[in-house]
C-alpha cells in the first residue's frame, strides 16, 4: 500500500523490482516492472471482454438495428432507434413505466419503514425488542421465492381486510416493502450516533419524530445509501414476484416482459435488445451512483442469504 | 420506564415517562414519550411482515395438508402432498439438478470470485475501472442476464459463442438444447453473475491480511504460490466459509436464471426445485403439491442457514 501506483519507477529487473511492490498484493504484483504490467493488462482485457462485454453487446446492440441473433456485436454497424419503435409497437415504454414506478414507490416505502423501525430497534429501549428483532430476522428466511405460492393466494384474498391487491401495482409494492436487511443496517449505523446530539434536540423541544427526521436522519446518509442500493437491486431483479402477482400480461414489469419480447417471432432480436438495455440502465445508474454504498453494504459482514 | 417488564400498564409507564428527566447512559435510553411510540414506529415493518411474509407462510402450510380447489373447497388430506413430492420421479430429478447446479455454481463462483480478486487487487486507478466494470453482471437483473446469455448461446454455428470456439477449432454446441450440457451451460451463467459478488468481498478480506506476514514469507524465501496457500488462503478462510454457505442456501431456491435460459428444459434436463414449483404451483394449479415443495424448501434452507450461523459463531470465537 506504501508505493504510490503513479510513481515513476525506473525500470529494475528481478529481486529490486520484486521486493518494491510485491508484498502489497496477495499475488506478488511488482509496480512498475514491465513484464508484470503486460501480463496484468493482457488479464484485465480478458476480464474486460468476459464480464463487461455482454453488458456492452446490449447498450451497443439496442442502438444497432438488427434481426439477426447471430450478430452480436461490440460496434454498431447499423446505427438507429428503430429498436425502440418496433419495441415500444409492443409497449415497451409502458412496461418500463411499470417498473419505474414500482422500484420508485417501492424504495420509499422500504425505506421509510427500514428508518422508523430501524430507529425503534436503535434508539429505544421497549418489551419484546428481542421477540422483533427475532422477528426481522426469521423474515430472511422467507425470501419470496419460498413464499411465492401462498403468497399469490393471499395477494387474491387479503385475510381480514377481504380485498384483491392482484393486478395492482401494490401487489408487486407491498411485499418488497420491508425488508429485514435495510432495518437492521438502518439500526446498526444508528446506535452508534452520539446520545448526547438526540439528548440536545431534546431538551430543545423537538418531538420524537421531529427528532428522527430532522436530527437522526441526516447523520444516516452513508446507511441510506447503502439501504437505497441494497433495496433498488432487490425490487429491480424480481421476477417472480410480477409475475405470479399479475392478473393479466400488462400488470408485467420489464423483466417479466422480455421473455414474451423474445417468444414474438416478428419482434427480433434488436427490439429484444431495446427492452433489455431499458431493463438494465436504471440499475447502471444506481451503481454508478452509489457503487461506495454497495461495498460498504457487502463488506459490513451485516448482509446475509 | 420498563422495568416492570410489562407493556401492558400503560398508565404507570406514559406518566413515568413522561416526567422522567432524561439521565441517560449508553445502552440504557430513557425516553420522554410513551411506551407505545416505540410500536408506532415498529408498526410499518411489522403490519407488512405479517401480511407478506408470515401470513402466507401460515397459509403455505396449510395449503401443504390440503387439497386446494377454488371452487370445490379444500379438503384435508394429511401428508398426501408431502408423499407426492417425495415420490414424484420429476420432483426426484429436480432436487438432483438443484444439488448439481448449486454446488457447481457456489463452488465455482466463490474459486472464479477469489481468482478474480488475486488478479484484480490494488490500488491504481485503472485496476478499480476494471473491478467496477467486471462487476456490473451482478447489478444486472437476471432476466437481463438470461436473454443476453440466450443470443450468446445462440445454438447455430454462427451464434456468438460458437463462433468464439470455432477459433479453437470446436465444433458447434447446442447450449441450451442439449440435454447433455444444458445444465452446465446455466451453471456458466450463474457463475458469471456472481463471481464478481464474491470477488469484492475477497477484495476486503486481502485489504485485511498483515502485510508484514508477506514479508516474513518473503524473507523466508517462499514463492508466490506457496504464499496465497499458507498466508492468504488461511487469513480468509473464515470469509470462505461463510461465503460458500451463504451461496449454497441462496442456490437452493434459484429460478429466475433458470426460468429464462431453458424454462426447465430441454426434457427437464435443467429442472430445478423452484421452477418444479411454478409449475406445479400456477401452471397446473396444483396449489397443495407446491406448498408442500416450498415448506420443504424453507427447511432446507433454515437448516443450511443454522449451519452458516454455526460457522460464524465459530468464527468470531476464534
Amino acid at each position: 500500500m506504501s508505493t504510490p501506483v503513479s510513481s515513476p519507477i525506473p525500470k529494475r529487473r528481478r529481486r529490486q523490482s520484486s521486493v518494491e511492490g510485491t508484498l502489497d498484493t496477495a499475488f506478488g504484483w511488482a509496480v512498475g516492472d514491465q513484464k508484470t504490467l503486460l501480463v496484468r493488462g493482457i488479464m484485465c482485457a480478458i476480464l474486460l471482454f468476459v464480464f463487461a462485454g455482454p453488458i456492452m453487446t446490449i447498450i451497443v446492440g439496442a442502438f444497432d438495428f438488427n434481426t439477426d441473433p447471430t450478430a452480436l456485436t461490440l460496434w454498431p454497424h447499423n446505427p438507429s432507434l428503430e429498436n425502440f419503435r418496433v419495441a415500444a409497437g409492443r409497449g415497451i415504454w409502458s412496461y418500463f413505466g411499470n417498473s419505474l414506478f414500482i422500484a420508485g414507490f417501492g424504495l420509499l416505502i422500504q425505506i421509510s419503514v427500514a428508518v422508523t423501525a430501524g430507529y425503534a430497534l436503535a434508539r429505544r429501549k421497549f418489551y419484546g425488542q428481542t421477540v422483533v428483532l427475532g422477528i426481522f430476522l426469521a423474515t430472511m428466511m422467507l425470501p419470496e421465492e419460498v413464499v411465492a405460492v401462498p403468497l399469490a393466494v393471499v395477494l387474491g384474498d387479503l385475510p381480514l381486510l377481504g380485498i384483491s391487491l392482484r393486478g395492482t401495482i401494490f401487489a408487486i409494492i407491498l411485499p418488497v416493502a420491508a425488508s429485514a436487511f435495510s432495518i437492521l443496517v438502518m439500526a446498526a449505523f444508528m446506535r452508534d450516533i452520539p446520545e448526547e446530539i438526540i439528548e440536545a434536540a431534546r431538551i430543545d423541544g423537538a418531538s420524537e419524530f421531529r427528532i428522527l427526521v430532522q436530527v437522526i436522519l441526516p447523520m444516516s446518509l452513508p446507511a441510506l445509501g447503502v439501504v437505497a442500493i441494497f433495496g433498488f437491486n432487490g425490487i429491480w431483479d424480481q421476477y417472480l414476484l410480477p409475475l405470479v402477482a399479475a392478473n393479466r400480461t400488462e400488470d408485467y414489469t420489464i423483466t417479466v416482459i422480455l421473455r414474451s419480447l423474445r417468444a414474438d417471432v416478428e419482434v427480433g432480436t434488436g427490439a429484444l435488445l431495446a427492452g433489455a438495455f431499458l431493463a438494465l440502465i436504471p440499475s447502471l445508474i444506481v451503481y454508478l451512483l452509489l457503487q461506495k454504498s454497495l461495498v460498504r453494504g457487502m463488506t459490513s459482514g451485516a448482509i446475509k442469504g | 420506564m420498563n422495568q416492570t417488564g410489562s407493556a401492558s400498564k400503560p398508565t404507570a409507564a406514559s406518566t413515568e415517562g413522561a416526567h422522567t428527566p432524561s439521565v441517560s447512559r449508553r445502552g440504557r435510553i430513557r425516553s420522554q414519550s410513551r411506551w407505545w411510540s416505540a410500536w408506532m414506529f415498529l408498526a410499518p415493518a411489522l403490519l407488512l411482515f405479517i401480511y407478506f411474509k408470515f401470513i402466507p407462510m401460515a397459509q403455505g402450510i396449510r395449503m401443504s395438508f390440503q387439497d386446494v380447489s377454488p371452487f370445490l373447497g379444500n379438503t384435508w388430506v394429511g401428508f398426501e402432498n408431502y408423499i407426492e413430492v417425495l415420490t414424484n420421479e420429476r420432483f426426484h430429478q429436480a432436487v438432483r439438478n438443484t444439488i448439481v447446479l448449486g454446488a457447481g455454481q457456489s463452488f465455482g463462483a466463490v474459486i472464479i470470485g477469489f481468482l478474480l480478486a488475486l488478479l484484480l487487487e490494488g490500488p491504481s486507478r485503472t485496476l478499480w475501472f476494471v473491478r467496477t466494470a467486471v462487476f456490473l453482471p451482478v447489478v444486472t437483473a437476471s432476466a437481463v442476464v438470461g436473454e443476453i446469455w440466450r443470443i450468446i448461446y445462440y445454438p447455430a454455428a454462427d451464434g456468438f459463442l460458437n463462433k468464439v470456439i470455432g477459433l479453437f477449432g470446436m465444433d458447434p454446441i447446442r447450449y441450451l438444447e442439449d440435454t447433455s450440457v444444458a445444465l452446465y451451460a446455466v451453471m456458466t451463467v450463474g457463475i458469471w453473475s456472481s463471481a464478481p459478488y464474491y470477488m469484492v468481498i475477497f477484495l476486503a478480506g486481502l485489504a485485511g491480511v498483515d502485510r508484514s506476514l508477506y514479508e516474513a514469507a518473503a524473507i523466508d524465501g517462499a514463492r508466490m504460490r506457496h504464499r496465497i496457500i499458507s498466508v492468504t488462503i488461511p487469513a480468509l478462510r473464515p470469509a470462505i466459509m461463510i461465503v460458500s454457505i451463504l451461496a449454497a442456501v441462496r442456490a437452493l431456491r434459484i429460478f429466475t436464471d433458470v426460468w429464462v435460459l431453458t424454462g426447465g428444459g430441454p426434457a427437464g434436463s435443467t429442472q430445478v426445485w423452484m421452477t418444479q414449483i411454478y409449475t406445479q404451483g400456477f401452471e397446473r394449479n396444483n396449489l397443495g403439491v407446491a406448498s408442500a415443495a416450498s415448506i420443504l424448501l424453507l427447511i432446507a434452507s433454515v437448516l443450511l442457514t443454522f449451519v452458516a450461523i454455526y460457522f460464524t459463531r465459530n468464527k468470531e470465537a476464534k
